[in-house]
């Protein structure tokens, strides 16, 4: 508006107030989209229920941001494995082995594999169970794996 | 000869045809699994034309390689196919332990193939848009339809964020941001290893400094090299060379 008054005076004083504003409007996208991104790793990390810990970290429009890309994700995930779709969330490491050892870290009670059988996850307890069922809860911390 | 067989496939690289081996050597009980359909899925994946070529490329190259729906849908399908025949195999039995690692072994891969994807397109989201929409008719897709969703999905939920969080309060000649000038494009200039799998010839690489100048080179068959993306790229599309 400045400029349309016709003071060409003052026409690098608007340039530079301009790149000042450019140059502060990156700053806060750049701020602002990298937390998008770490919100982003905590789904792959966390799984869909974040602690309350990061939850209170983070701002409204965050946490609606959070849901829509979680239900994104889900339904693109849904749609690519046949029926029940694939959880590409799992299997981040390639498999060693079928069954591995593992030590509980807290308690979490009752947990249940495939074949039916019920085993019970009190502290401390070690337990040889399939890789597959495990690795959610170790990304979770209940269980550890023993090397 | 059965337990070498074992042991070795439980240590080595993933995605090793263990299941074909077995069926070779071992007891008839696995006669039961209709042979060819499941395990050749499983053999392409360690050949030439198929799955861990289209992983291996993937994961190496910068940018978002052309998708392949139907390999995943084979993959997939061969994965409850075994799935299905693991249940009504009879328990306890070390065959079913072992298909149990192949179908982990390929459930890792063709996850680890579709994350890889997922990743690239959540980096370079306004490109990989931008050019599926200038995609002329005849042209194959790089994202599927359902990639595509996600893609758009993920685009309008970015957008509508940092309008409300911070270009709505700006002011309103800074209302409007790029992103496809503000993401950064993928590095088509990095560096990639290769294997050439079909001869080619006069590949025209350009030159690195002012002294150079571009010069042709002839690719041989089975020979590896370090190159740019960029010089190579439509031979990665077309199948000549694999990316290491």
């Amino acid at each position: 508006s400045d400029a349309k008054s016709g003071r060409t005076d003052l026409i690098f004083l608007i340039r530079f107030r301009h790149c000042c504003l450019l140059r502060n409007q990156r700053c806060i996208l750049a701020y602002l989209y990298d937390r998008l991104l770490r919100i982003r790793a905590l789904r792959w990390e966390y799984g869909s229920v974040l602690p309350n810990t990061i939850q209170f970290h983070m701002s409204a429009e965050e946490v609606e941001w959070f849901n829509r890309y979680k239900k994104s994700l889900a339904t693109y995930m849904r749609s690519v494995g046949g029926e029940e779709g694939l959880d590409l969330t799992q299997d981040i490491k390639p498999p060693k082995s079928l069954y591995i050892e593992v030590r509980c870290l807290r308690d979490y009670g009752e947990f249940e594999i495939d074949d039916g059988t019920t085993v019970l996850l009190k502290k401390n307890s070690q337990h040889f169970l399939p890789r597959w069922k495990c690795e959610q809860l170790i990304r979770q911390g209940v269980l550890e794996h023993i090397l | 000869m059965y337990l070498q067989c074992l042991t070795e496939s439980m240590t080595s690289t993933p995605v090793t045809p263990v299941a074909f081996r077995l069926w070779r050597l071992g007891p008839d009980g696995l006669c039961r699994f209709p042979p060819a359909a499941v395990f050749s899925g499983a053999l392409r994946l360690r050949r030439g034309r198929s799955r861990a070529p289209a992983w291996l490329n993937e994961k190496f190259a910068p940018e978002l390689l052309e998708s392949k729906p139907e390999i995943i849908e084979c993959v997939v399908e061969q994965l409850d196919h075994m799935e299905a025949n693991l249940k009504r195999a009879k328990r306890g039995d070390l065959k079913v332990s072992v298909h149990r690692m192949e179908i982990e072994r390929i459930r890792y891969v063709l996850s680890s193939y579709l994350r890889c994807r997922l990743v690239k397109i959540e980096k370079f989201f306004p490109h990989v848009l931008e050019k599926e929409k200038s995609r002329a008719e005849g042209e194959p897709s790089i994202l599927s339809p359902e990639e595509f969703a996600f893609a758009k999905e993920y685009m309008a939920n970015t957008e509508t964020y940092l309008k409300n969080v911070a270009l709505k309060h700006m002011p309103p000649n800074l209302q409007k941001v790029s992103l496809l000038k503000s993401v950064p494009k993928p590095n088509l200039d990095s560096f990639v290893f290769l294997r050439v799998l079909e001869r080619q010839e006069n590949i025209l690489v350009e030159p690195e400094t002012d002294e150079q100048r571009e010069y042709t080179i002839d690719l041989e068959e089975g020979s590896q090299h370090l190159i740019r993306y960029k010089t190579i790229a439509p031979l990665v599309a077309s199948g000549a060379v694999q990316l290491i």
